[in-house]
C-alpha cells in the first residue's frame, strides 16, 4: 500500500460522516454523468398508453401524467439541478474569494464596509433577497444562476476574509514579505492553499444551499421554464398529480433530499477532519 | 442600558437602509408605472397628469420619505391588478400567516428542547449516534418535501384534513388552527432537526468545561450539575439561535403556504411576481424584511439578558 492510500485510509477512518457524505455523493454524481449520455426512456418522449403507471420492471419508478418515465426524469432532472448549482458555487466562492482575500489581507476601511455589508446581507434568508430579485428580473434559469450565485457571496467572503486576517500576520507570511513575494504571490500562493480547511467544507454547504434554493424557487415556478425541468419544477408538477401518482413525488423528493444530504454530510466530515488535524 | 441604546440605534438605522434598499430596487424597474396603470392607449397628456398625481416628478430623496410615512402609517397604495389598496389584501391574510409562523415556532421549541436536552445528556454511544444519524438526514429533507409527504400520509391517507380546504379563521377558527397544524408541523420538523443538533452540540462542550468537574468535586450527581448549570449555560447560543429561527419560519411559510394551498402572505407574494404587481411584493418584502431586523434585534437583546458577560462587549 503506497502512502497515498494510507493517508486516504486514515482521513476516512473513524469519519463515518465523511465516509457516507462521499459514497452518496458519489453515487449520485455518477447518476447524473450517466444521464448525460444515457437514461433509460427519452425523459420527455410521452407514452400515452402507460399514463401515471405505477412501478414496474418496464419503468422502474412509474410513468408521470403524460406517460414520460420519472426515473428518466428524475436523471435529467437532477443533472440540471446539479449543473445550476455548480454555477452558483462557483459565482459565489470565485468573488467571495477575491472580496475575502483583499478585505482579510489588507483590511482598512473598505474592510469594514464590506464586512458590514456581507453580515447584513446574510442576515436575511437567500431565498427572499431571491424573490426579491427575481420579481424584478423575471425567472428563468440563468436569472436564477445568476441572482443565487451573487447572494452566495457574502457567505464566502466572510469565512475567507477571517482565514486570511488571522494569517496575514503569522511567520510565514512575515518570511515570504521578506523574501519579496508580491501581495499578489502572497495573496494566492501562499495564504490560499492554507485556507482549504475551512473552505472545502463551506463549498460543499454551499451545494447544499444551492441545491436547496433552486429546488425551492423552481418549486415556486420562478426557476427552471419548462420544457427544461430541475428536481424542485419536477416536485412542483408532481405535487398536481399527489394523488393519483404519489411515487412521483416521492421518489423527486428523495432524490433532493438524498443530494442535499450528501453535501451536508461530506461538510461535516471535513469539518470533523480539520478539527482532528488541529 | 447603554448597550440598548446603542442596539436601538443601530436597529433604527438597519430599518432605514433596508427600507430604502427596497424602495431603490421597486424604483429601477425597467418601464413606467403609469404604463401599467393607464395600458398602452395612453395620450401623453394622462401619462403626464398621473405622473404629476403620481409625484413621479419629485427628486428620488422626497418621494422616499413620502412612501416611508405612508408605509408607517399603514397605507401601501394601490394593488396594479386588484385595483384595490394593498392594505385591504393583506388585512385577512397577515392574520393567516402570523398564526402559522407562531404555531410552527411553539411547536419547534416544545419538541426540540426537551429532545436536544435528552440528546445532549444520553450516555449511551449508540443512542448518540442513532441520534447523529436521524437528525442529520431530517435536516437534508426540505420543509416543501416534508408539506408534501404530510399531505399524502394525513390527508390522503389518513384523512385528517383536505389537502386545499383551508378554513377562513373568522368561519371556524378551532378548524383553522387544526388545518395550520399540519403545514406548521412540515416547517418545524427540519428545524427541530436543526435545534437539537444544536443544543446537543452545546450541552457537550459545557459538559467539557472546567466548572463541571468542579460541581461534581463537590459532591453534585449528574442530574444536579446537568440541570443546574450546564443545561442554564448550554441554552444560551439556542435561545438566540430560536429568537433567529422566527426569522427563517416565516420565510419558510411563503414556500409551505404553496403546498398546503394557504391564502397567507407567501401565497399572494408569489401570486404577485407572477403578476408583476410591484406595489404588493414591495409591501411584502419590506414587512418580511423588518420583521426579520426585529428579531434579529430582538435575538441580540435576549442574548444580552440571559448572559450577562455579553454586556461589557
Amino acid at each position: 500500500m503506497d502512502s497515498k492510500t494510507k493517508a486516504k485510509k486514515k482521513f476516512f477512518k473513524g469519519n463515518a460522516f465523511l465516509y457516507i457524505g462521499f459514497v452518496i455523493t458519489a453515487a449520485m454524481l455518477a447518476m447524473i454523468i450517466v444521464s448525460f449520455f444515457w437514461t433509460p426512456f427519452n425523459p420527455t418522449e410521452m407514452d400515452t398508453a402507460a399514463k401515471m403507471a405505477g412501478p414496474s420492471s418496464v419503468h422502474l419508478l412509474g410513468t408521470d401524467n403524460l406517460g414520460r418515465d420519472i426515473l428518466s426524469r428524475i436523471m435529467k432532472g437532477a443533472g440540471t439541478t446539479f449543473l445550476i448549482s455548480v454555477c452558483v458555487v462557483a459565482i459565489g466562492c470565485v468573488c467571495g474569494i477575491i472580496i475575502g482575500s483583499l478585505c482579510g489581507y489588507f483590511g482598512g476601511i473598505a474592510d469594514a464596509i464590506l464586512t458590514r455589508v456581507c453580515d447584513t446581507i446574510t442576515a436575511f434568508p437567500a431565498i427572499l433577497l431571491a424573490l426579491v430579485i427575481i420579481s424584478i428580473t423575471g425567472g428563468g434559469t440563468m436569472n436564477v444562476i445568476i441572482v443565487l450565485g451573487i447572494l452566495f457571496i457574502p457567505s464566502f467572503a466572510r469565512i475567507v476574509r477571517s482565514e486570511y486576517a488571522r494569517c496575514r500576520n503569522l511567520n510565514y507570511i512575515e518570511s515570504a514579505r521578506l523574501m519579496g513575494a508580491s501581495s499578489f504571490r502572497i495573496i494566492f500562493v501562499h495564504i490560499l492553499p492554507n485556507t482549504m480547511a475551512v473552505l472545502l467544507p463551506a463549498i460543499t454547504i454551499g451545494f447544499n444551499n444551492a441545491v436547496l434554493s433552486e429546488a425551492s424557487m423552481s418549486f415556486l415556478g420562478i426557476g427552471v421554464k419548462p420544457p427544461a425541468a430541475s428536481l424542485g419544477s419536477m416536485l412542483r408538477d408532481a405535487q398536481t398529480y399527489l394523488r393519483n401518482t404519489p411515487w412521483y413525488a416521492i421518489s423527486t423528493g428523495i432524490a433532493i433530499a438524498l443530494l442535499i444530504l450528501g453535501f451536508s454530510l461530506l461538510s461535516e466530515g471535513l469539518q470533523q477532519a480539520a478539527r482532528r488535524e488541529e | 442600558m447603554k448597550y440598548v441604546i446603542k442596539k436601538v440605534i443601530a436597529l433604527i438605522i438597519t430599518l432605514l437602509v433596508v427600507s430604502f434598499l427596497a424602495f431603490l430596487a421597486f424604483q429601477i424597474i425597467p418601464g413606467d408605472p403609469t404604463t401599467r396603470i393607464l395600458g398602452s392607449e395612453a395620450t401623453p397628456e394622462m401619462v403626464a397628469a398621473l405622473r404629476e398625481q403620481m409625484g413621479l416628478n419629485r427628486p428620488m430623496l422626497l418621494r422616499y420619505l413620502d412612501w416611508l410615512g405612508n408605509f408607517v402609517r399603514g397605507n401601501y397604495g394601490t394593488s396594479f391588478t386588484y385595483k384595490v389598496s394593498v392594505n385591504s389584501l393583506l388585512a385577512d391574510k397577515l392574520p393567516v400567516t402570523i398564526l402559522l409562523t407562531a404555531l410552527s415556532f411553539i411547536i419547534t421549541g416544545v419538541v426540540a428542547i426537551p429532545l436536544g436536552i435528552l440528546a445532549g445528556s444520553v450516555k449511551s454511544k449508540i443512542i448518540d449516534k442513532i441520534v447523529i444519524i436521524i437528525d442529520q438526514i431530517v435536516m437534508s429533507v426540505p420543509a416543501f418535501f416534508i408539506g408534501m409527504i404530510v399531505c399524502f400520509l394525513f390527508g390522503i391517507l389518513f384523512r385528517l384534513f383536505v389537502p386545499g380546504q383551508f378554513v377562513p379563521l373568522e368561519t371556524d377558527w378551532r378548524a383553522c388552527i387544526a388545518y395550520l397544524v399540519f403545514p406548521a408541523v412540515s416547517i418545524a420538523i427540519p428545524r427541530i432537526a436543526m435545534t437539537v443538533k444544536m443544543l446537543r452540540s452545546s450541552i457537550l462542550n459545557q459538559l467539557g468545561q472546567d466548572y463541571v468537574r468542579t460541581a461534581r468535586s463537590r459532591g453534585n450527581n449528574r442530574r444536579q450539575y446537568l440541570f443546574k448549570h450546564v443545561i442554564r449555560n448550554a441554552m444560551i447560543p439556542v435561545i438566540t439561535f430560536l429568537a433567529i429561527s422566527l426569522a427563517e419560519i416565516m420565510t419558510g411559510t411563503i414556500i409551505i403556504e404553496q403546498v398546503f394551498t394557504i391564502p397567507g402572505i407567501g401565497r399572494l407574494l408569489i401570486s404577485s411576481i407572477g403578476t408583476r404587481d410591484f406595489p404588493v411584493v414591495q409591501a411584502i418584502v419590506v414587512l418580511i424584511a423588518a420583521w426579520i431586523v426585529i428579531v434579529n434585534f430582538a435575538a441580540d437583546i435576549i442574548n444580552q439578558v440571559v448572559d450577562p458577560r455579553m454586556r461589557n462587549r
